[in-house]
């Protein structure tokens, strides 16, 4: 850990360029991905952009809030935002608008069959068991369908800046590959051997998955039944319309991100798990030469009354406790501790006091001590994220009490983002 | 056997699932750690391929086979009994369904490597889960001559609540896929064990929203599905409030008697020249805002009407003594 704090994340002023006009919110499950998309949103608007914010998954209040109460797969202006209220204060600017949406992965799945197919090899397909399981539940189906919608907004053109929210998943780098997977699984040589084994019986290694081929189909039969893979020979050879197409539009969609004019931001909570998978994510993107805009380190602890070491705090406590005449001692680990209310007896008044006095300095200064070592702890680890990638640039967000569920909290969150 | 009153005497598959990162293999384990206290034989499994137990007992990575990682609190007069860990992949699962029901043991292999069983399982999902719940039925279902049951009890670090539906409801998964057939018929074999009185779903979670609410809508698809039982709610990162009930709203609206919190450091010997006490109070407002919400969180949680536990957040990071704290605690309440 180097003592030198890493270089600070100018999120407003990655929102105000105007060149800006993709953002990515990535990272690990349960981080704040969400949450830092819609506020980057809102406060994009609030500064006089034009925004689009595609969240996957949000919080049924959250979505709520933003006015999305049914997943229709289509962008809704969000009521409520401040706009006309620039940053320079003026008041001139542009005004600003926020448009939200959630995802719905099977329907922009069934968009796509019904956009390339004719109507009634699209129904064949959309009516297959196989074509439903791999459009509601293959992994990777989501990471997919969240860059083709990308990809249809940005084809759209109504927004200047588009935010993109991913879903949730352990590592943040499946955003990056479940589509190329699910890609290639549907022009993967296996399918195509399915349909027509005949057909690619040219090469040499092909001949030779072909001599398998007979035992894979027997195999699969004996497990599955005849009638399994009749059924999946029928959508394999539904959607071979359609092969080739999903590759092109995951590799349009790749190419989008690595354009100019696309940031992708890391979130990470102060946690081991998560900053090493933003470590891998940063990694990576460095390898793909993505344009990484910086980390963002969410519900970092602040303490307030930071001047007062932990060690202090605590011997304080103990301080207070030894005076208590005659209690046992709240152990620190022991749960709550709430001793009764002392008897009342005669001219005991001010001794009540001073026990009430005493309780609830014990408890503030237990809390503090407790504050300050998780702060520190965070201290930590992210120091080693910024020792190990000193170039990329971080911004702080403060750990709120309650969960962010209005534009309100989203706005507080927004508030970090400015210039100290 | 020393019989003990617990709320799920006679279960025997014990299904731990939750939102990602709640502390689902972590509760697993100590789940599993609490049923073989008392000499109890345990199976602790894994179906997801990232090696999580071993992690959490910190033992080597495990391989497709049962080996003993762990031992259950004893008691004076009873030793703990063993805990057994398996790491179940379906591509395995696989191989050894086909050589037990066919005698196929190369097949399978050569299957595996030409990547079929990728394939089959992204394109039957339902077929990836009959293999891995499968398993897990055949361990509570396998008799061992001398002792009767291998196991007295399974527990399972499942897929998240997001799946759980679908990954218990087999039978009805594969047969969308397979109406006949042998793996419809090792579907229907497996249900019978999953909609037993003999099996229960638990859900871990912690006090937010959104793993609270994918909890009661975990447990509401599982009644609609009929017959797969939803079991206990452990809320998992529990940390106590040091104020007393009837000063947390006061807290939490800012009206905490600064005076006494200035007295009570002067009488700890801290100088409050820099604003101490306001600073202090507003730290316990910000907890006491949190503890409201999560009781708001856990008010909804009882809605739910399923026995709820409460394990505490282990400071310092988890590690055995953590896990046997939680394994304790799962006990007092019994849950185990
Ligand atoms: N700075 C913050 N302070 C307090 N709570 C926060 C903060 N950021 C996010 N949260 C809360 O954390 C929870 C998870 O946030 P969010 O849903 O945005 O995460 P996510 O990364 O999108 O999760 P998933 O991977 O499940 O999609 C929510 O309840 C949210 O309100
Ligand atoms: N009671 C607890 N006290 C402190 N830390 C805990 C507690 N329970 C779990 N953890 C920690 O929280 C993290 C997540 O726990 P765990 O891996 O068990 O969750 P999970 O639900 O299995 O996650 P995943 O969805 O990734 O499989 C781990 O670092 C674990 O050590
Ligand atoms: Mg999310
Ligand atoms: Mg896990």
């Amino acid at each position: 850990m180097t003592g030198r704090s890493p270089a600070r994340l100018d999120v407003d002023r990655l929102i105000d360029d105007r060149r800006t006009r993709i953002i990515v919110c990535c990272g690990s499950g349960g981080v704040g991905k969400t949450t830092i998309a819609a506020a980057i949103g809102l406060r994009a608007a609030e500064h006089g952009r034009r925004v689009v914010v595609l969240t996957v998954d949000p919080a049924r209040r959250l979505a709520q809030s933003m006015g999305l109460s049914s997943l229709d797969n289509t962008p809704r202006l969000v009521p409520g935002v401040q706009v006309g209220d620039q940053a320079d204060g003026t008041g001139t600017g542009p005004a600003g608008s926020l448009h939200a949406m959630m995802l719905d992965m099977k329907r922009t799945f069934d968009e796509i069959v019904e956009g390339h197919a004719d109507p009634d090899r699209a129904a064949q397909i959309l009516a297959n068991p196989f074509y439903q399981s791999l459009s509601s539940s293959f992994a990777g189906t989501q990471e997919y369908m969240a860059m083709e919608k990308l990809g249809q907004l940005r084809r759209a053109d109504e927004w200047d800046l588009i935010v993109v929210d991913t879903p949730p998943s352990r590592s943040a780098l499946d955003f990056l590959d479940a589509p190329q997977r699910l890609a290639r699984f549907l022009d993967g040589k296996l399918l195509r051997l399915l349909i027509a084994p005949a057909k690619v019986g040219g090469r040499a290694y092909l001949r030779a998955l072909n001599a398998g081929f007979g035992v894979v189909t027997g195999m699969l039969t004996k497990i599955l039944g005849t009638q399994v893979l009749r059924d999946v020979q029928t959508f394999v050879s539904a959607l071979d319309t359609m092969f080739g197409g999903f590759r092109e539009r995951a590799d349009y969609t790749y190419q989008l991100l690595r354009a100019p004019g696309t940031a992708f931001l890391v979130v990470a909570a102060p946690e081991e798990d998560a900053l090493r998978e933003a470590s891998y994510f940063v990694e990576r993107l460095d390898t793909e030469r993505m344009p990484l805009a910086g980390l963002i380190l969410n519900r970092v602890q602040q303490v307030p009354a930071a001047q007062l070491s932990a060690a202090r705090s605590l011997a304080a406590a103990e301080v207070l406790q030894a005076a208590a005449p005659g209690r046992p001692r709240p152990g620190h680990h022991d749960g709550p501790s709430h001793p009764a209310p002392p008897h009342r007896g005669r001219g005991q008044l001010g001794a009540d006091h001073q026990a009430a006095s005493r309780q609830l300095t014990i408890a503030a200064l237990q809390l503090h001590a407790e504050r300050m070592a998780q702060a520190a702890a965070e201290r930590r680890v992210a120091g080693s994220f910024a020792a190990a990638h000193p170039l990329v640039p971080v911004a702080e967000v403060p750990a709120q009490p309650e969960d962010v569920h209005d534009l309100e909290g989203l706005r507080r969150i927004g508030e970090s983002f400015a210039a100290r | 056997m020393a019989t003990r009153d617990t709320d799920w005497d006679g279960v025997r598959l014990h299904v731990v699932t939750g939102k990602g990162g709640t502390g689902k293999t972590t509760v697993a384990g100590a789940l599993s750690l609490a049923l073989a206290a008392d000499g109890r034989r345990v199976l602790l499994m894994e179906v997801e391929g990232r090696q999580g137990i071993a992690q959490l007992f910190d033992v080597p990575p495990l391989p497709y086979a049962e080996r003993r990682i762990a031992v259950g609190p004893g008691t004076s007069s009873r030793p703990g009994g063993d805990v057994f860990a398996l790491v179940a992949d379906p591509e395995s699962a696989l191989i050894e369904y086909l050589q037990m029901f066919y005698g196929l043991r190369h097949a399978g292999s050569a299957l595996a490597r030409l990547g079929v069983m990728d394939f089959a399982t992204t394109i039957a999902p339902g077929l990836r889960d009959v293999l891995l719940t499968g398993k897990a039925a055949e361990a509570v279902r396998r008799k061992d001559g001398a002792r009767g049951r291998s196991y007295d009890a399974v527990v399972m670090d499942a897929p998240p609540t997001g799946r759980i539906g679908r990954f218990l409801n087999v039978s009805a998964e594969v047969s969308d896929l397979a109406r006949v057939g042998p793996i419809r018929g090792h579907a229907d074999t497996v249900q019978q064990v999953i909609r037993s009185p003999e099996t229960v779903v638990h859900f871990v979670t912690v006090l937010e929203e959104m793993p609270v609410q994918e909890t009661l809508d975990g447990i509401a698809e599982l009644r609609a599905l009929g017959g797969i039982r939803p079991g206990g709610i452990i809320v998992n990162m529990t940390r106590p409030m040091a104020l007393p009930p009837g000063q947390l709203h006061e807290a939490a609206n800012g009206k905490l008697d600064l005076a006494q919190l200035a007295i009570g450091l002067k009488a700890a010997g801290l100088d409050d020249s820099q604003g101490l006490a306001d600073a202090l109070a507003t730290e316990l407002a910000e907890q006491a805002r949190t503890t409201l919400g999560q009781e708001e969180q856990q008010q909804r949680l009882e809605s739910a009407r399923q026995p709820c536990y409460r394990l505490p957040w282990i400071s310092g990071g988890m590690d055995l003594a953590g896990l046997y704290r939680l394994a304790a605690a799962l006990r007092e309440q019994k849950a185990a």
